[in-house]
């Protein structure tokens, strides 16, 4: 037998209008910085959780049908300063957290985030926006259940970048002005980036995952995490007999 | 910020109040007077710019967008006109005119559902407005003055996503009922000078020149000028 889910909370000031108090789902968030390993680890996650008999489903940062042209049109056109910038990610944000994260949460589904509301809290803090006004701004966020981070160093993180996809303007922090080639301008901006990220882990109680470490062993220990999470929650999966919250309803 | 007077020097002026008050008339007859008073003026309106247009116009095409997202919307949209529009011509020293300011978000998104204290944070960023209008119309007045100039209400003026009521003039009396009382708590909270919209268009316009007259006592006019002025008397 299924205990209710724990009750889930907004961040700040929330969305009066949104009823959270029962969303038998979980909101498990990867985070941490870019070319890090996020996207490969999730794509390992969800079909085990399925495997597992959870229902799955993934959100992405900037991947919102309403947003998604625009921030890459303003990206391209250089026209946004850290306010605009913040502003339009959050609207992204709360389009999701609306349309997707909060329905199938509903529904009793695992939802699992590439990223969450703390890398704009560690980006705009690198951009030097006030703190104060980007919680504020993310207080419509939904607190989640399990927040893993992969934490990585700058120095582990240029060769797999410069490996994988190359380095990219934005993620270089080119705009900030930090240094005169892309490469300098990576690792100093990447530096500060991480240096926010660790600073949020301590304060949001992230569960710390060593990203140097092999794609496999990073896997295992998220599973773990995972596993012992979901047990602790009693989460409604197929395997245990229980049919699915959505078709009860 | 909206708490503390801005560091420019430029002036900024402000009129709010629901459609069919006719505050972008008496703006417009501000405006025409200023500039004949030989001001360099600066005029910007609530979702106008280009960052977000398309945004805005494939969300409300589709009905995409919830309280939320098309309060958010409007704050991109408000973050961008300030840094590219309002903020310069203050600091160089011009008068800035602006037809909705951020209390309009405070009122209208308050009213489509969000959270009064979220949406102030929100905007946090806003320079307090020098002046700032509050033309107080009743409901049945501004519908028709609207009904008067057009046949039709628009979607989200008669608050129809908000689901109040299929009838678009119902939903707007209702609707708009709710941000007129919103309105009348930022007067208290934000000191907005309320003007009586049901009075003659240029008695009113004769209140709105004296009390611009008296904010702009202490202006010096625009950098250049300034500058100018200096190089005389030297």
């Amino acid at each position: 037998m299924n205990m209710p889910a724990a009750p889930k909370s907004f961040y700040g000031y929330g969305i009066p209008y949104l009823k959270v108090d029962n969303l038998p789902g979980s909101l498990i968030v990867l985070e941490g910085t870019d070319s890090v390993g996020r996207s490969t680890q999730i794509e390992q996650l969800v079909p085990w959780l399925e495997v597992e008999g959870y229902a799955v489903a993934q959100t992405g940062w900037t991947r919102s049908p309403l947003l998604s042209d625009t921030i890459d049109e303003a990206k391209a056109g250089h026209e946004l300063t850290v306010t605009t910038f913040s502003l339009l990610y959050a609207a992204d944000f709360a389009d999701r957290l609306e349309n997707e994260i909060i329905p199938a949460l509903r529904a009793g589904f695992i939802v699992v985030a590439d990223r969450y509301m703390y890398t704009a809290f560690a980006r705009n803090a690198v951009m030097g926006a006030d703190r104060h006004w980007t919680r504020q701004l993310f207080g419509c966020a939904l607190v989640p259940d399990l927040v893993l981070y992969l934490k990585i160093d700058a120095e582990h993180l240029v060769p797999r970048v410069l490996e994988g996809k190359g380095m990219d303007y934005w993620e270089s922090g080119m705009y900030l002005g930090l240094g005169s080639d892309i490469f300098d301008s990576f690792r100093r901006y990447q530096s500060r980036l991480i240096r926010e990220y660790n600073r949020l882990a301590q304060e949001f109680k992230f569960i710390t995952v060593d990203a140097r470490r092999p794609i496999e062993t990073i896997q295992a220990q998220l599973r773990h995490r995972i596993s012992a999470h979901l047990r602790a929650r009693n989460h409604p999966t197929v395997r245990q007999g229980t049919p699915a919250v959505a078709d009860t309803d | 910020m909206l708490t503390e007077p801005h560091p420019y020097p430029g002036k900024l002026i402000v009129v709010e109040g629901i459609d069919g008050s006719g505050k972008s008339t008496q703006l417009t007859l501000l405006h025409r007077w200023l500039v004949s008073q030989g001001h360099k003026v600066f005029f910007t309106e609530w979702n106008s710019s280009a960052l977000v247009r398309r945004a805005m116009r494939r969300g409300k095409k589709k009905d995409l967008l919830t309280p939320t997202t098309f309060s958010l919307l409007h704050a991109v949209d408000f973050a961008d006109r300030l840094n590219y529009k309002i903020v310069p011509p203050l600091k160089a020293g011009m008068i800035v005119l602006a037809d909705r300011y951020a209390y309009t978000a405070f009122a209208r998104d308050v009213a489509r559902g969000v959270h009064p204290e979220w949406v102030r944070g929100v905007y946090s960023f806003a320079p307090r407005p020098d002046l700032a209008f509050y033309f107080r119309v009743p409901i049945d007045v501004a519908l028709d003055r609207l009904l008067g100039g057009r046949a039709k209400l628009k979607y989200h003026e008669a608050g129809m996503d908000v689901g109040l009521s299929r009838d678009p003039h119902e939903s707007f009396r209702l609707f708009q009922g709710r941000v007129l009382e919103l309105y009348e708590t930022l007067v208290q909270q934000f000191g907005l000078k309320v003007i009586d919209a049901m009075g003659y268009i240029d008695s009113q316009q004769q209140i709105v020149r004296r009390m611009v007259s008296r904010s702009l006592r202490d202006y010096a006019g625009t950098v250049a000028e300034v500058a100018i002025k200096a190089l005389h008397h030297a």
